[in-house]
């Protein structure tokens, strides 16, 4: 997130564009209401008529998978009524006649027909946005789940840049990140190209630097992805793996490639608190302690790195990864040995520059700190790009439109959407085993519309089987006007109604992101 | 009974939360008053963070395959075991057959001893976690 949380609050017009945000990120959505009880207007892009869509003042139910048709017809009108802010433009971005040639272009009657939304609602929320002094957009996985997810990202930064919609506070772009410390794994370089504060591995002095300080020569070339890895099926470069904390077997798409990745692996060791879908394929598993027995620093999305403190010991024989990363790298010769993970942050701190000032006693104190955070003395950054972007001057990249990779045809009459619930976390390891969580909701259900449910003659609660071109799952039903007829929606929550087995097994070229939000199913009362 | 100011382990809001510790046990978990992102208030999910800690399904022993079934073993053996094979596939492929996957549930200094790990020891970028999904 370019802002902080609480920023949120204090906007004039709320943005939301795939996110589904009552349900996933719950304290975000609490600003946003509130902003709304202060007089804010909330604009929500969505197919379904989430809680939050429902609260909009605009809800813009598009087409799965039409968001930079309508993020670009949003720009044209913005272009034709005069609202572009020239200033910032002309100041702290480039590229920006590419944009404004192409959408010269744009045909705007053909965005209404390809979105499915009128003209005149893409209008009233145009200019809603561009006429505000502070304006924030809040996307999630909505967004980035599809095919053309990088050009999404670049269409609301166009949309943003455009408009000035940035460089101030509660005012900015805001992706919402999804688990507790996903945010902190990608700046500790736990990704296949950079090592941690996004430098490069490929670059010469970063690689140096990581050389000297670690003592080891290091390879420049980027490594394989997570979906590079666990779809190379039997014959597979990826001849062992080391899973800690994940679960691939549940999480990923197209979950028969993933089965057979891993059990044609020569070994595979997994680090996890539970027995999960992918700890049952391992040759060695860990038993490792929980968030509750360990110290160290989760950062969240707006940025802030925040203690982890333990309330107990480790139960049984558990020890926390990092004791196990260790002990593996003192057998294989390579010592990695600290007193504390005090200690480790201090080596981040000095290799990592947006994490240059934090240090577990100044994050003791008060409410952590929020990167960049340069050294010592740095107090921290609420929000992004005040005087210049990480790049210098903020580039406009045009975005076309990129049909999804398969829409519903004959034989697959439907599209189905995968999300999110609010009783549920990821593959449900933790809570599918709270026993309070588990009262409230225990089992997937599919959102399937009354015109749709009166065709194939089921009613709520019945099972039916889904069916895509890579596999079938069971689940009950849900008759839903959240979603419009020819939709159908669920979760990936349930082990035993695995959606990932159905997903499309494509994805963004660029960022390596799959299409997660649209498929084409076909749904038969069993 | 001890009171132990943490962060919540679910989504990436980042509640500050109190655990409830009591006889070596987490019995409960409440909201953070002032906290910035909590501000005494937590999702359904925060409010029973506590409940999955102590399940009888949590691993307690290490497991190795043996005879095709996953059965209870030393650290010592799991250990020995993993770095033996690791960097015997490691030695064969020049590292490039080693996939590692880290985790956005894990601390950041677990996921930066894990990406040293994996660069400095197993000598590969085949890194990479769930941010995508």
């Amino acid at each position: 997130m370019t802002n902080s949380i609480n920023e949120i609050e204090n906007a004039q017009v709320i943005l939301v564009s795939g996110s589904n945000t009552t349900e996933a990120h719950p304290q975000v959505a609490r600003r946003m209401l509130t902003a709304v009880d202060r007089g804010a207007k909330l604009i929500v892009i969505d197919p379904r008529k989430t809680v939050l869509a429902e609260a909009a003042h605009i809800h813009l139910a598009i087409r799965p998978g039409t968001d930079i048709p309508l993020l670009n017809g949003m720009m044209r009108i913005i272009l034709d009524e005069n609202l572009v802010d020239d200033l910032f433009v002309e100041m702290r971005t480039e590229n920006y006649y590419q944009l404004r040639d192409m959408l010269y272009r744009l045909d705007l009657d053909e965005v209404a027909r390809i979105t499915g939304v009128e003209l005149d609602k893409i209008s009233r929320a145009a200019q809603l946005y561009a006429q505000a002094q502070k304006a924030v957009i809040c996307y999630c996985l909505g967004i980035t789940q599809h095919i053309c997810g990088t050009r999404n990202v670049q269409a609301l930064a166009n949309l943003a840049m455009m408009t000035g919609n940035i460089e101030k506070e509660d005012t900015g772009v805001d992706p919402l990140r999804g688990q507790n410390n996903v945010q902190g794994a990608c700046d500790m370089g736990a990704l296949p190209a950079v090592f941690p504060s996004y430098q490069p591995v490929s670059n010469d002095d970063y690689r140096e630097k990581f050389e000297a300080a670690w003592n080891v020569d290091l390879s420049p070339t980027p490594g394989l992805s997570l979906l590079e890895m666990t779809h190379g099926g039997k014959d597979g470069p990826i001849r062992a793996m080391f899973i800690m904390g994940e679960n691939p077997m549940l999480s990923d798409p197209v979950l028969s490639k993933v089965q057979e990745t891993l059990t044609h692996l020569e070994f595979l060791a997994v680090s996890d608190i539970f027995l999960s879908e992918t700890a049952q394929l391992a040759h060695v598993v860990f038993p490792a302690a929980s968030f509750a027995e360990k110290t160290g620093t989760f950062t969240n999305s707006e940025r802030r790195v925040q203690m982890v403190r333990p309330a107990i010991a480790p139960i049984g024989n558990c020890r926390t990864d990092g004791d196990i990363i260790s002990a593996l790298a003192q057998r294989l010769d390579y010592p990695m040995e600290y007193d504390s993970p005090a200690e480790v942050m201090e080596e981040i701190a000095m290799l990592a520059p947006i994490y240059g000032g934090m240090h577990h006693d100044r994050l003791e104190e008060g409410w952590g700190l929020q990167w960049p955070c340069w050294d010592r003395s740095h107090p921290g950054t609420p929000f992004l790009h005040k005087y210049y972007f990480t790049r210098g001057r903020g580039h406009f990249v045009p975005a076309d439109h990129e049909p999804p990779s398969e829409l519903p045809d004959k034989t697959y009459p439907l599209l189905l959407i995968t999300g999110r619930i609010y009783h549920h976390y990821h593959t449900g390891t933790m809570t599918r085993r709270s026993s309070t969580l588990n009262r409230e909701c225990n089992a997937a259900l599919l959102q399937v519309n009354k015109a749709d449910a009166d065709r194939l003659q089921v009613r709520s609660g019945e099972m039916v089987t889904v069916t895509s071109r890579r596999g079938m799952i069971e689940v009950a039903v849900e008759i839903s006007d959240q979603v419009q007829p020819g939709s159908v929606y669920t979760n990936f929550h349930f082990a035993e109604a695995p959606i990932n087995k159905l997903c499309i097994d494509t994805w963004d070229p660029q960022a390596h992101c799959p299409e997660f939000k649209v498929c084409a199913v076909k749904v038969a009362k069993k | 009974m001890r009171d132990v100011l943490t962060t919540c382990a679910y989504c990436g809001c980042g509640c500050g939360v109190y655990l409830h510790e009591e006889q070596g046990r987490v019995i409960g978990s409440t909201a953070s008053r002032n906290h910035p992102v909590s501000r005494n208030n937590l999702c359904v999910k925060g409010w029973h963070l506590h409940e999955f800690i102590h399940h009888p399904d949590r691993l307690t022993e290490p497991l190795i395959r043996k005879k095709g079934s996953l059965q209870p073993a030393s650290w010592g053996e799991a250990l020995d075991y993993t770095a033996r094979e690791l960097g015997r596939i490691r030695d064969k492929t020049a590292g490039q057959g080693i996939g590692v996957l880290s985790s956005a549930k894990c601390t950041n200094e677990e996921n930066y001893l894990l990406q040293k790990f994996t660069r400095a020891v197993l000598k590969t970028n085949n890194i990479d976690h769930c941010a995508r999904l």
